[in-house]
């Protein structure tokens, strides 16, 4: 049989005198994020080209939260994700494995860092892999200091991340999608319309369909990716962009995929391209 | 009892209630989206089935519905239409085949299929992120559905 169009429905429904579409109080907040009274973050931009024909305007996570959750991330001395900030630099000065090194023996300062966080996941021109900050921290765990890979969602591997990120905060995000990137930019545009598991639904059911509007208590944002790692208050912890994944994928009573895999580097890669245009928050905050 | 031995129980007596009448997930019928005779045979009980409506690892349809006579249970979702007065738009059947599977009615549609067994894309164990094995017990039995059913035909307006 044939199923009913949706449009039949909707069509009916309006007949009726239904409210199908989102209410107004669910929409992003207006509002501007600017760190210590004068960093300004850009929050809502216009959608990349390749986004323009289903979204006008991209936002970050931020403009969805509540008052409170705003408020902490315009000031680092009330943002929790700025105590991992801190550790990271620990660990960035910290020797580890056999060749007796840290991250600062090869790259001096933090900052040297600066911007990689706006144009990752890309792919390594030498090996043609996809590299998040996390794949170019364990390469040179593993390779320049002789010690044991990071676990992808290891305490020290988010405290370097945390790091890491800052350097680039204010940088607007512009990840490439094209040349080498091209075939993982597909499989993670697949990834991100697939709709998985027993309720069957995919990322854009979710954050393309109905952001703006409530699954019960949660708001649903774009689910960008420009503000991670996250400082979750739920959680009372730092949350990757891989870890919300997994997250996401379980939630469809779904077999998902593990931090590492290359499916999720994929959609990494594909869901940071949907954030270009907005800056990276370095350490963001959300519930 | 050890959780081994009550697992087994449950399953026995869950193998034991579908070689009743019960209508498995994949001997469903529909005509045009609707389901037209009862899952079960055994009439839905309407309080029981404003339960599986409102527990989150059921039918949770609050989350994207709202329903002004559940008003007591917090957080509706508005991501899908009102329920209020959902019989005076649709039949008993037709809501037995939205409730199932809405997809039969609305091609495409984001609401969960509750009473399917697969085939799905990566089937999970529930909510564990571990694989599942297909056929999959459906979201809601199918006595959860008659409930929900009978629950729906009382929001008349
Ligand atoms: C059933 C609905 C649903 C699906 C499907 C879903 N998500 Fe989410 N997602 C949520 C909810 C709810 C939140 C928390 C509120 C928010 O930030 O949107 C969230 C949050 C996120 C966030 C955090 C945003 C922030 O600023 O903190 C990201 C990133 C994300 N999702 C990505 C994804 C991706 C990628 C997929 C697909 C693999 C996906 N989601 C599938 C419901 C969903
Ligand atoms: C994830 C979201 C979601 C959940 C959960 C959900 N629904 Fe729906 N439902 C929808 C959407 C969206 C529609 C509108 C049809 C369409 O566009 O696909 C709909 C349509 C309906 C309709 C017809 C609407 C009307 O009155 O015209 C009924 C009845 C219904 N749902 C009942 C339920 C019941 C009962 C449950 C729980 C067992 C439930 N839904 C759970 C999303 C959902």
């Amino acid at each position: 049989m044939q199923p009913r169009t949706i449009r039949n429905v909707l069509a009916a429904s309006v007949a009726l005198g239904l409210a199908v579409t989102g209410m107004a109080s669910a929409d992003p907040v207006d509002d501007e994020l600017i760190i210590d009274g004068d960093l300004k973050i850009v929050t809502q931009a216009p959608a990349p080209e390749h986004l323009q024909d289903v979204m006008d305007t991209i936002w970050s996570g931020w403009h969805f939260r509540e008052d409170d959750t705003r408020a902490m991330q315009m000031d680092d001395f009330d943002n929790p994700g700025m105590i991992f900030v801190d550790r990271g630099l620990d660990r960035w000065n910290a020797s580890m494995g056999t060749e007796d090194k840290s991250c600062a023996s090869c790259h001096e300062g933090p900052e040297s860092m600066k911007g990689l966080r706006a144009v990752t996941p890309r792919v390594d021109e030498a090996t043609g892999k996809v590299m998040s900050i996390e794949d170019y921290v364990n390469d040179c765990v593993t390779t320049r200091m002789g010690a044991e890979a990071l676990g992808m969602t290891s305490a020290p591997m988010k405290d370097l991340l945390a790091l890491i990120s800052m350097q680039s905060r204010g940088e607007i995000v512009n990840v490439a999608i094209d040349g080498p990137a091209a075939p993982f930019w597909e499989q993670g545009k697949e990834m991100y319309y697939t709709r998985y598991g027993q309720l069957e639904m995919s990322c854009a059911n979710c954050h393309e369909d109905n952001y703006g509007l409530n699954i019960r208590s949660d708001h649903l944002s774009q689910g960008q990716i420009n503000g991670f790692p996250v400082y979750r208050l739920k959680d009372a912890g730092l949350v990757t962009a891989r870890q919300r994944f997994v997250g996401c994928v379980r939630d469809t009573r779904a077999e998902t995929f593990g931090s590492g895999s290359d499916e999720f580097k994929a959609l990494e890669l594909y869901v940071a391209s949907r954030g270009n245009g907005l800056a990276v928050e370095g350490v963001s905050v959300r519930h | 009892m050890t959780i081994k031995g009550i697992l087994a129980f449950a399953a026995m007596g869950f193998a034991g209630s579908l070689a009743m009448a019960e209508v498995a997930p994949e001997n469903v019928a529909y005509t045009d989206g609707a389901i037209e005779t009862s899952l079960t045979g055994t009439p839905g009980d309407p309080v029981a089935g404003e339960k599986a409506m409102t527990t989150a690892s059921l039918g949770n349809c609050v989350a994207c519905h709202s329903v002004t006579a559940l008003e007591a249970y917090p957080f509706h979702g508005t991501i899908a239409p009102p329920l209020d007065g959902a019989p005076d738009r649709w039949s008993e059947a037709e809501l037995r085949g939205i409730v199932a599977n809405a997809k039969m009615m609305f091609d495409g549609s984001f609401m969960p299929a509750f009473y399917k067994s697969g085939p799905y894309v990566r089937p999970g164990d529930a909510y564990t992120g571990k694989a599942g094995t297909e056929p999959l017990p459906p979201i809601l039995s199918a006595q959860q559905v008659e409930d929900i059913v009978a629950y729906l035909m009382t929001l008349k307006e």
